[in-house]
């Protein structure tokens, strides 16, 4: 008798499944559609999430000055040897030694954007934007200055 | 009150005077010929508007937007740009197949859908084939399809092919019968096989309010069985393309896969079609017991705009299950028909006869 008692649970277990199925797919029929008409759109509703990671940055505030203190983290967390720093060591007026950026230079065409290196940045002095549009003709364009 | 719209005077009008004009077995054969055209444009016409009903209705269903691009922002042009497409593939011919056969198989499981195709009440008086057993025609008919794809799978000489037949005769035969019995459910209720008398019976009620209750589930195991009668997912493994590339029609190209594909997207429509003839009033207005003037307005609705509008209804229906379910497996797939859906049927069958002969259905 238990079987066939399973057996009813069975059906109308399935059959509650089912419909909870169809009003999901409802729901997402009836939702705002995320396809984007790309080339037409470019300047209007484009929408490139937020989160959306395309080119490494490092933003500057008024003065144009960035956060970066050339510790070299980033460098060394990135599994694929895309970032390359170049620091000096300079006195500073107290007459302490501190490492100053000369150049940072990040090769866009090697990066596989694992965001390592921001996670590693003490300072948050690089993050990723989402200008998506980085085709070039020749290699060497991809490779970029950031700290200019 | 529906005599504005029936179609049976014109056409007799139409015949007697061809019949003035000419002996009356050319006349017989030139109406044969033209309704013959007629079928094939409609046929061509309603797989066009499906093909690109499915896709937009697919897209809405994955959260895209579907064809967008070719002739306009609907993506119009899409589809008849690959019917075109396919017009002027090349039909391959294989080595090792047995040819005959081969290029047969298409034929038949088109013949089998326009068979049925032919059977759906468009309007009053405007069936194109009308007998007094027609809806058992209908399901004979759709079996034909059957054969087509067996010997498709047989004739092409490729396991995928052959599996892809097999499994589909095993799950098409299955399924036949939970149709077959929900059929016979609405034909109990009717007390008729005539598919232009069940749409009459409809007249002050659809069947699916007539006979509530049992009438209601053999709609939905119609629509189940319907879909995989259709080869359609989640019930397509004759053609599941991950382990049987394309299944019964994977050695097939050009026109020759393209009447494949066509019958599928017109089988769907006869599935619904043929729901609409039996649950949902066929060319019948919509009529609310008690509102007049509600009632007049919709008679003025010719009786085809009723049906087709009703069947694309059903037909949406099917492909928001398509696009929401995954697919079963072959075992899985026989489970559900011999362990729940036949059983559902037979107890359905068994309600709507107690309750037919107690004149408990209204
Ligand atoms: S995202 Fe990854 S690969 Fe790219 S620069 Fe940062 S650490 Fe290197
Ligand atoms: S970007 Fe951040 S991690 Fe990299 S050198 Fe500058 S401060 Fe250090």
């Amino acid at each position: 008798m238990s079987t066939f008692k399973d057996y009813i649970n069975g059906y109308a277990f399935g059959i509650k499944s089912l419909l909870i199925g169809m009003r999901t797919s409802m729901k997402v029929f009836m939702q705002k559609k995320i396809t984007e008409r790309y080339p037409e759109n470019r300047h209007t509703t484009l929408y490139i999430p937020e989160r959306h990671r395309a080119m490494l940055v490092m933003p500057k505030d008024e003065n144009g000055n960035n956060k970066c203190i050339a510790c070299g983290l980033c460098q060394m967390a990135c599994p694929n040897g895309t970032i390359r720093i170049t620091s000096e060591t300079r006195e500073t007026e107290d007459g302490k030694k501190k490492k100053f950026l000369v150049k940072y230079e990040y090769d866009l065409g090697a990066c596989m954007f694992c965001q390592l290196c921001v996670n590693a940045c003490p300072h948050d002095a690089i993050r990723f934007s989402n200008h998506f549009e980085n085709a070039v003709f020749e290699r060497d364009k991809l490779i970029l200055t950031l700290n200019e | 009150m529906f005599d504005y719209y029936n179609l049976e005077p014109v056409l007799m009008w139409i015949h007697s005077t061809m019949c003035g004009l000419m002996p009356e077995w050319l006349a017989f054969t030139i109406e044969g010929i033209a309704v013959g055209i007629f079928i094939m444009v409609m046929y061509a016409v309603l797989a066009i508007i499906l093909i690109y009903m499915e896709r937009k209705v697919c897209a809405a269903f994955q959260c895209r937007i579907g064809p967008d691009r070719v002739g306009g922002r609907g993506g119009l042009l899409q589809v008849p740009a690959d019917v075109i497409k396919i017009l002027t593939k090349e039909i391959i011919s294989l080595k090792n197949s047995d040819k005959f056969l081969y290029a047969l198989a298409p034929f038949l499981v088109i013949m089998a859908s326009i068979l049925t195709f032919s059977c759906l009440p468009w309007n009053k008086g405007g069936e194109i084939l009308h007998m007094n057993i027609g809806i058992f025609f209908v399901l004979a008919a759709s079996s034909i399809g059957v054969l087509g794809i067996l010997l498709a799978g047989w004739s092409s000489n490729s396991k995928y092919t052959l599996i892809g037949a097999v499994r589909s005769g095993a799950m098409i035969i299955s399924y036949e019968l939970s149709i077959g019995l929900s059929v016979l459910t609405m034909v109990i209720l009717c007390g008729t096989m005539d598919i232009q008398e069940i749409v009459a019976y409809q007249e002050n009620g659809w069947n699916i309010f007539k006979g509530h209750l049992p009438a209601l589930m053999a709609f939905v195991i119609y629509l189940i069985a319907g879909n995989a009668e259709a080869n359609r997912a989640p019930f397509d493994l004759a053609e599941a393309e991950q382990e049987l590339t394309a299944g019964y029609h994977t050695e097939y190209s050009g026109m020759h896969f393209g009447f494949f594909y066509l019958a599928e997207y017109l089988n769907l429509f006869i599935t619904a079609g043929i729901a609409v003839t039996l649950f949902l009033g066929g060319w019948m207005p919509l009529h609310i017991a008690g509102l007049e003037g509600f009632n007049t307005i919709m008679d003025y609705i010719p009786g085809v705009i009723w049906f087709v509008g009703k069947t694309f209804f059903v037909v949406f229906l099917l492909m928001w299950i398509r696009w929401t379910f995954p697919r079963l497996r072959i075992d899985q797939v026989l489970i559900l028909e011999w362990k729940y859906l036949m059983p559902l049927s037979l107890l359905v069958l068994v309600i709507m006869t107690v309750m037919k002969v107690f004149g408990l259905v209204f």
